[in-house]
C-alpha cells in the first residue's frame, strides 16, 4: 500500500491519492507512516522538479495534494509525533517591497524535501524582522529573494543590518530571483547568488558540508 | 478602383495601417514632420525585416522618467502638473525613435473608485516605493468558469468588476441584467438604492478626477510629437493563458485548474482569444499606431514545461496574434523571463515578419539563430544591468547585441523591462551605443 502511495502522490493522482489515504486511515494503520510516505512522495516530486521533469504547476499541485492528506491525517494524530530528522535550519524571505513569491515557496519546497528545517518568512520583510529572525531562530543560512530591482537595496540594507548587528559573522547570506545575478550579490555583499532552487540546495549543502 | 478592406490580404492591410501611421496625428513642423518619417522608417523597416539606416532604438522607461528629473513615483501620481515637465526632460534628453506618453496613472482616480488591483506609493506602498504592485488573487472562483464562458458580460459585470473595484461592489447585489428588454426599469430600480447613488457619485468624482489627467497625457503625447518622436502603442492584450494566470485565477488558480479541470481551462482560452480579437482590433482602428503590447508571463521556462507551453499557452495565443495580424495589426510581444530553444522554435513558425518579440532575458544570439528567418526580436538590456554596471560595460553589452542581432535587420534595441531608477548615465550609454555602432554599412 504505501509503495503505491508514494508514487501515487509522486505523479499527482488526487483523487486516489485521497482515496488511498481514507483507506489506510480506516485500516488503522500509523499516521506518521502515512505522513512519511507522503514526504517521501514529495522528495520525488523534488526530484523531478530538479530533473527538469516537472514544473512549477507540479510542485504547486504537489503542494495543494500534501496539504490535503495532512488536513486528513491529522485528526489521528496521538501526542507529539517524531520529528523527522533534519540537517539543519534555513530562514528564508522575500525582501521588503518585494511581493513575488513564486520563486521562494520553490526554494522553500526543494529545500524541505533536501532534510532542512526552513522558516519561510513569506513576503515584503523589513530588514528589522530577518535580523531577528536570525538572532531567535539560529539558523546559519539565510537565503534572500528578490525579483525587482528595488529589491537590490532591500537586500543590501538587510546585509548591512546584520553586520551592524553583529550577526554577519557565521552566517552564510545566498541570493536569487529574477533580477538577481552575480553582480547584485557583490553590490549587496551576500555571499553567492544561486540561479533556481536547486543551487539553493547545492549551497545550502555546501555550507553544511553535507553531500 | 482601391481595394477593399475585406479582399486585402494581411500584408496590404498592414501597409494600409502603416500609411496612415507614417502620417502625424497633428500638424508638425517640416522639420519635425521629417524627423518623425525618418524614425518611423526605421521602425518598420525593423518590422518588415529589411535594412534600416540605422537600427532603431526603444525605451520603454516607467517611473525613471520622474526619477530623471528628480522626482519620484508618488511626486506624479499625485501631482499631474509635474508629469509634463519629466516627460519633455526624458524626451529631450534620450535619442528613440518612438514615444508615446509617460505610463503613469491617477491615483485619486483609483482611490475614488477603490481599485484593489494595484497599490501604489501612498496606497498600500511607502511613498518611497518606486514601482506600482499588481497584487494577484483569485478574482474568479474555481467554478465560476461555466459564467465565465456563459455570458462574460454578467461575470464582468456582477463579478470581477464588484471585486476588484471596491465602488462597485452594490453590483454585487443585482439580478442579471442580461435581458434584451427590462433594463431601463432596473437601472431605474437601481437609482432609487442609496448604495448606487453613491456610487454614481463617486463615478462621477472619477471622471472628473480623470478627465485632468488624461489632459495631461494628451498634452505629453504633444510634446512627443512636436519632437518628431511617433507613437508607438496602438493597443494591449494579453496571451489568454495570461489573462486567466495574471488576472482571473491567479498562478496558483490556474496551475490547479491545469490538473483538475484542463478542459473549461482550455474552452475559456479559446473563448478569451477570440474576444481579445475583436477588442484589439477595435482599439487600434482608434489609434494611429498599428502596434499591440503584449506582455507575456506565464509560459516562460521556469514557469511550465514545454509540453504545456505547447497545450495551454501557445494555441490560443497563436489563434489571438493571427486573428490581429490578419487585420494589419503588429503585436509587440515582450517575453519576460526566458525562452529556451524548444520554445523559440514554436513561436518561429508564425508567417515571417508579422509580430516583434522584445526580450527581457532570453539569450539574445539563440534567439537571432532561431527567430533570424522569421521577426523581428528587440530587447534585452536588463533592469539590472542598468541598475548595477557601468556605462562603459553597457555600452559593451548594446555593441554585441547590436553585432549580434542586427545583420541582415530585425532587430531593434531595446530593454527588458521597465526600469525605475538607475544612474541616467547607464540609459544614456544604450543609446550613444545605438548612434555609434548601429548604422547599417
Ligand atoms: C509572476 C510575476 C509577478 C507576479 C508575482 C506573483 C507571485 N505571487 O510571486 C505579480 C503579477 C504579482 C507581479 C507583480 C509585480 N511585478 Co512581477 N514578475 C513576475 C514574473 C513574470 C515572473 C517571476 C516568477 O515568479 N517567476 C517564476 C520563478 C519560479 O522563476 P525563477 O525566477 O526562475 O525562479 C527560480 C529563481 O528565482 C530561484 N530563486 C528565487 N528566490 C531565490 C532565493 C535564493 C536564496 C536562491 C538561491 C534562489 C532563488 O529559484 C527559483 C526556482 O527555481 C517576472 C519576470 C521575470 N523575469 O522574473 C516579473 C518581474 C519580476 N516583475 C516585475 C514588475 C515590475 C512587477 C511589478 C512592479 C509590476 C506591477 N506594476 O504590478 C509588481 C511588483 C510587485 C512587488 N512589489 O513585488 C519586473 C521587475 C522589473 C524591475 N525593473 O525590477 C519583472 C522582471 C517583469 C518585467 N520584465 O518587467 N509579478
Amino acid at each position: 500500500m504505501s509503495g503505491d502511495f508514494i508514487n501515487l502522490l509522486a505523479d499527482l493522482k488526487e483523487e486516489e491519492v485521497l482515496k488511498l489515504t481514507k483507506e489506510r486511515l480506516d485500516a488503522k494503520e500509523d499516521p506518521l507512516k502515512i505522513l512519511d510516505d507522503a514526504r517521501e512522495g514529495m522528495s520525488i516530486v523534488g526530484k523531478r522538479f530538479a530533473g527538469g521533469e516537472y514544473f512549477l504547476p507540479e510542485l504547486v499541485f504537489s503542494g495543494e495534494l500534501l496539504a490535503q492528506v495532512t488536513n486528513l491525517v491529522k485528526p489521528h494524530l496521538t501526542g507529539e509525533g517524531v520529528q523527522q530528522k533534519k540537517i539543519g535550519k534555513v530562514i528564508i524571505a522575500t525582501v521588503a517591497g518585494d511581493i513575488h513569491d513564486i520563486g521562494l515557496n520553490i526554494v522553500d519546497f526543494m529545500l524541505d524535501v533536501n532534510g532542512f528545517e526552513v522558516t519561510n518568512m513569506g513576503v515584503d520583510v523589513p530588514v528589522e524582522k530577518i535580523v531577528k529572525a536570525v538572532k531567535e531562530i539560529k539558523a546559519p543560512v539565510l537565503g534572500l529573494s528578490g525579483f525587482l530591482t528595488p529589491a537590490f537595496d532591500a537586500m543590501k540594507e538587510t546585509v548591512e543590518a546584520l553586520e551592524k548587528e553583529g550577526l554577519r559573522k557565521g552566517l552564510k547570506i545566498m541570493i536569487g530571483g529574477g533580477q538577481m545575478d552575480d553582480e547584485v550579490c557583490k553590490y549587496a555583499k551576500a555571499d553567492a547568488y544561486g540561479k533556481d532552487a536547486m543551487a539553493a540546495v547545492a549551497l545550502t549543502k555546501k555550507w553544511y558540508g553535507v553531500e | 478602383m482601391e481595394k477593399q478592406w475585406s479582399e486585402m490580404t494581411w500584408q496590404e492591410r498592414r501597409e494600409e495601417r502603416f500609411k496612415k501611421w507614417l502620417t502625424p496625428a497633428a500638424p508638425i513642423s517640416p522639420a519635425m514632420e521629417k524627423l518623425y518619417k525618418e524614425r518611423l522608417t526605421r521602425m518598420i523597416k525593423a518590422i518588415k525585416m529589411e535594412i534600416p539606416d540605422r537600427v532603431p532604438m526603444h525605451l520603454a522607461a516607467n517611473s525613471f522618467v520622474a526619477y530623471n528629473n528628480g522626482h519620484t513615483l508618488y511626486d506624479v501620481l499625485y501631482d499631474y502638473s509635474l508629469i509634463k515637465p519629466d516627460w519633455i526632460k526624458f524626451l529631450e534628453d534620450y535619442e528613440q525613435d518612438s514615444a508615446d506618453a509617460p505610463g503613469f496613472f491617477a491615483a485619486r482616480v483609483y482611490e475614488l473608485l477603490d481599485y484593489k488591483v494595484n497599490a501604489w506609493p501612498g496606497h498600500g506602498l511607502p511613498k518611497t516605493s518606486t514601482m506600482h504592485n499588481f497584487v494577484e488573487k483569485e478574482y474568479m472562483q474555481a467554478d465560476e468558469y461555466d459564467l465565465f464562458m456563459k455570458d462574460p458580460f454578467d461575470f464582468g459585470l456582477r463579478k470581477f468588476t464588484p471585486r476588484t473595484w471596491g465602488a462597485f461592489a452594490p453590483l454585487a447585489n443585482i439580478p442579471s441584467l442580461s435581458s434584451y428588454s427590462g433594463l431601463p426599469e432596473r437601472l431605474m430600480m437601481m437609482c432609487q438604492d442609496p448604495n448606487f447613488k453613491k456610487l454614481f457619485k463617486a463615478i462621477m468624482e472619477a471622471s472628473d478626477e480623470n478627465v485632468k489627467y488624461q489632459k495631461v497625457m494628451m498634452e505629453c503625447a504633444q510634446e512627443s510629437l512636436k519632437r518628431g518622436f511617433p507613437p508607438l502603442m496602438g493597443g494591449v492584450m494579453l496571451a489568454p493563458f495570461d489573462t486567466v494566470a495574471d488576472m482571473l485565477r491567479g498562478t496558483s488558480g490556474v496551475v490547479k485548474d491545469m490538473f483538475r479541470q484542463p478542459e473549461k481551462l482550455l474552452e475559456s482560452l479559446e473563448i478569451i482569444a477570440d474576444n481579445s480579437i475583436k477588442s484589439t482590433v477595435g482599439m487600434v482602428n482608434m489609434a494611429r499606431s498599428p502596434i499591440v503590447f503584449v506582455p507575456m508571463h506565464k509560459g516562460a521556462d521556469s514557469f511550465m514545461s514545454v509540453p504545456q507551453f505547447e497545450k495551454f499557452y501557445w494555441p490560443t495565443f497563436r489563434k489571438l496574434i493571427l486573428g490581429v495580424v490578419n487585420e494589419g495589426c503588429v503585436p509587440m510581444m515582450i517575453i519576460d523571463g526566458s525562452y529556451n530553444e524548444a520554445r523559440l522554435k514554436i513561436i518561429s513558425e508564425l508567417p515571417k515578419s508579422c509580430v516583434i518579440w522584445t526580450m527581457e532575458k532570453t539569450d539574445m544570439a539563440l534567439s537571432k539563430k532561431i527567430l533570424g528567418n522569421s521577426a523581428c526580436i528587440a530587447g534585452n538590456v536588463t533592469a539590472a544591468m542598468l541598475y548595477t554596471q557601468t556605462p562603459e560595460k553597457i555600452k559593451e553589452y548594446a555593441k554585441w547585441l547590436i553585432e549580434t542581432c542586427a545583420p541582415g535587420g530585425g532587430y531593434i534595441l531595446a530593454l527588458g523591462s521597465g526600469i525605475d531608477k538607475c544612474d541616467p548615465k547607464n540609459l544614456h550609454a544604450v543609446v550613444e551605443a545605438g548612434l555609434e555602432y548601429g548604422y547599417y554599412k
